[in-house]
């Protein structure tokens, strides 16, 4: 059970929480590595995992201004979790969209406002569950080199996510952590923003990938796939060799090909 | 309509891509990011109890706008007790009516100007102008503006978009009568120089106009918030003094001003106190040593009361700091002119089309990232994301967004309701996208996604979805 070390409070078989892993759809789509890494992460910090057929949280019709869509998926998705004892989703955007807006979305609302509300309730971003839930302290992880880590803005200004996963990136063995400068300001994605408009989240994550380039790291590292591809499809255009990963895969000793490359 | 002349924010997409590639503004704007940020956290560390004052500046608003019609009508009762007159302006257009009565019945040539974001608003200077009256603006900043013949681009730094060379030029362009061989090549040369102009028209000026941070209902006084001193010379000189306010600026007490105005200058200009808070209660009674001999007080509404009763309510609540653009990132990289109106950023994008129609203003509450900086540095908790994510809904019900945008929506919104389906057809999706990803890694151009390739490349991806994999992981398990 507890193979690589870490800390599993509760850690008999048939005491194991059920964690319903939301996937979200890029790590669906893109990078099933996070998904992964997840997985075994959860797992060693002592949970079963499933994964319910899902497909996304509807954040792009919620910021496109589609309620009535937005609530659909929502309450789609809501039903799909509402077997678990927790729901885990490797995305601090995603996460703050289950917990922090489907309550919002539902408010008034007497058939669904409470399930929204229980729902909200046992939802959590990876590596705050894994800290501020489980209490995971460190990982059992070896990464050769310096990597610098950027505070994607949903998980940091929504959720607090912010010393959970540098706490949980001091234990792993070889890494060493450069900040850089302005870490917690936005990279330019922003969902559709990013395509919407294409010049000024450009300009953005220009500025970001300057910084980056800046603390001489060799990895870039977030928590959620839609600013690090961003940055890293910045970085790769302006011919930099910084390799961007998720933080769950560098936690979970997981040694997929960076980001766009092979 | 008379905004006309100035409003570009439906060019909002062709004004960003001028202002990404303006060298000068660029430069300029590099200003903002690495000075005020950095000063108003090391301001703002330095009083533990900010958070709680930001509470506490919440719910003054809040009361008072529960409340807006008792206070504003205590302010008018206090405001003409002490000899003060109070115009209430339902639009832009009376309220440029009521300010030149004002200054046709003092016979007024010239005007001196404070601040002020609601003189912006009703384009005052201009109407004035068509009237043969002169108005000059006496904050360094506004000065520069009004020369340039500009809109300001922030609301408390209005000049922030120009560089010192700049304004060197443009100082040489109008000051003709002075000597060209003169050094403006110093911030203190240029500062003299603005002095020296503009000391003489505050002397000279027959009206004087400012804005006003603040009403308070129960002594019937405005509080202006300057740090130029100008803003003093210019209420005090003239025989006559007019503040420009709007129904959202009362408050109730002096006790709740000074709570305010704790939370204001911190997130504004990362001072503890500004340098000047001045008080005018009335006209100069009989024992002043100074003071206008009228003292007119203009309320305007220009769709206020409308937002007071809808969702855009705790917009109402702002007072006018500027923390909102300062840490945004997106005025960073645009500048403030970007909006194409009188306010910029996060507030603007709220506020603006609220008051020249969303169907005048359709990027604005859309070109942000909702990284949620704003809402996290707003000294009174105005939930600007979410306040702009209503004027998507908005746009979204009236088929004002783009019909590309409103048709790729439609299509994926179809499938995410239908997970099975979406699974199917995301399976084809990454099949191709990995197929192709053999051969590359990654791609530096893709069909449909132009906006993103063609600054940055897009990742290739597997040729299964995780939860085809996980599906495959589970059955052999």
């Amino acid at each position: 059970m507890n193979k690589d070390g870490m800390e599993t409070p509760g850690a008999l078989a048939q005491e194991r929480p059920r964690v319903g892993l939301f996937v979200t759809c890029l790590v669906d789509l893109i990078r099933p590595a996070v998904g992964f890494a997840a997985v075994k992460l959860i797992e060693d910090a002592g949970c079963a995992v499933e994964v319910p057929r899902q497909s996304c949280c509807g954040q792009p019709a919620y910021n496109s201004g589609d309620r009535a869509s937005t609530r659909a998926i929502a309450s789609q998705v809501i039903a799909a979790f509402e077997p678990y004892d927790y729901v885990v989703a490797p995305s601090g955007s995603c996460a703050g969209m289950l917990k922090t807006h489907y309550p919002e979305l539902f408010a008034g609302d007497a058939a669904w406002e409470a399930r929204a509300a229980a729902f909200c309730a046992k939802t959590h971003e990876l590596i705050s569950f894994l800290v501020d839930v489980r209490s995971v302290s460190k990982v059992a992880a070896r990464f050769e080199g310096s990597a610098t880590y950027h505070d994607s803005c949903s998980g940091l200004r929504e959720l607090g996510i912010r010393a959970q996963p540098r706490r949980l990136l001091a234990t792993v063995e070889g890494l060493a952590l450069k900040e850089m400068h302005d870490s917690d300001v936005c990279c330019g994605f922003g969902g559709t923003f990013c395509v919407k408009y294409p010049d000024i989240s450009n300009a953005i994550v220009a500025k970001k990938a300057e910084h980056i380039a800046a603390t001489g790291a060799e990895t870039l590292l977030a928590g959620d796939l839609g600013c690090l591809m961003n940055m890293a499809g910045k970085l790769q255009r302006l011919g930099r060799r910084v390799k961007a990963r998720h933080v769950a895969e560098v936690l979970a000793g997981i040694d997929a090909p960076a980001i766009g490359e092979r | 309509m008379a905004f006309a002349a100035h409003l570009t924010a439906p060019a909002f997409k062709a004004n960003a891509k001028e202002a990404l590639t303006d060298a000068q503004l660029q430069s300029a704007l590099h200003g903002i990011e690495t000075g005020i940020v950095d000063r108003r956290r090391a301001t703002v560390a330095k009083l533990p109890e900010f958070d709680a004052l930001r509470d506490c500046a919440r719910a003054i608003k809040n009361h008072t706008l529960a409340h807006l019609d008792l206070y504003l009508e205590q302010f008018e009762a206090k405001c003409r007790a002490a000899g003060g007159h109070v115009h209430y302006a339902v639009t832009a257009e009376e309220a440029r009516a009521q300010v030149l009565e004002i200054c046709r019945s003092a016979n007024a040539r010239l005007v001196t100007k404070g601040k002020s974001m609601i003189g912006e608003e009703i384009a005052i200077n201009d109407f004035l102008e068509q009237n043969g009256i002169t108005p000059v603006e006496t904050d360094l900043g506004e000065y520069l503006v009004q020369i340039r013949h500009e809109l300001p681009s922030h609301i408390i730094m209005p000049a922030v978009h120009l560089t010192k060379e700049q304004i060197e030029a443009d100082f040489r362009r109008v000051h003709t009568h002075l000597a060209p061989e003169r050094n403006l090549a110093e911030h203190q040369t240029l500062l003299t120089e603005a002095r020296v102009i503009l000391r003489d028209r505050f002397l000279s000026a027959d009206v004087g106009i400012t804005g006003a941070n603040f009403l308070i209902a129960e002594t019937g006084t405005s509080i202006i918030v300057t740090n130029e001193g100008n803003g003093d010379l210019t209420q005090t000189l003239p025989r006559v003094h007019i503040v420009l306010a709007s129904i959202e600026k009362v408050v109730p007490t002096l006790e709740d001003v000074s709570q305010l105005l704790r939370v204001l200058a911190r997130s504004a200009t990362a001072q503890e106190m500004s340098v000047y808070t001045t008080f005018s209660t009335g006209p100069r009674r009989a024992g002043d040593p100074d003071g206008p001999n009228e003292y007119h007080v203009i309320i305007l509404d220009n769709g206020r009361t409308a937002m007071l009763g809808g969702q855009f309510r705790e917009m109402l609540r702002c007072i006018r700091c500027g923390a909102c653009m300062n840490h945004c990132p997106v005025y960073a990289a645009v500048g403030g002119h970007t909006y194409g109106w009188v306010y910029p950023g996060p507030m603007g994008a709220v506020l603006t089309p609220s008051i020249v129609g969303i169907e005048n203003a359709r990027d604005l509450p859309n070109a942000s990232t909702f990284c949620g900086r704003c809402e996290e540095v707003c000294p009174v908790r105005i939930p600007l994301p979410n306040l702009m994510r209503h004027w998507r809904e908005r746009e979204f019900e009236r088929h004002l967004s783009p019909a590309t945008v409103r048709s790729g929506l439609a299509i994926w919104a179809y499938l995410a309701k239908r997970p099975q389906l979406y699974a199917v057809a995301m399976s084809l999706f990454v099949l191709g996208l990995g197929l192709i990803g053999k051969l590359f890694p990654r791609f530096r151009w893709l069909p449909l996604a132009t906006g993103w390739t063609r600054y940055r490349d897009f990742p290739a991806s597997q040729l299964q979805t995780f939860q085809a994999q996980w599906k495959r992981r589970v059955r052999t398990q």
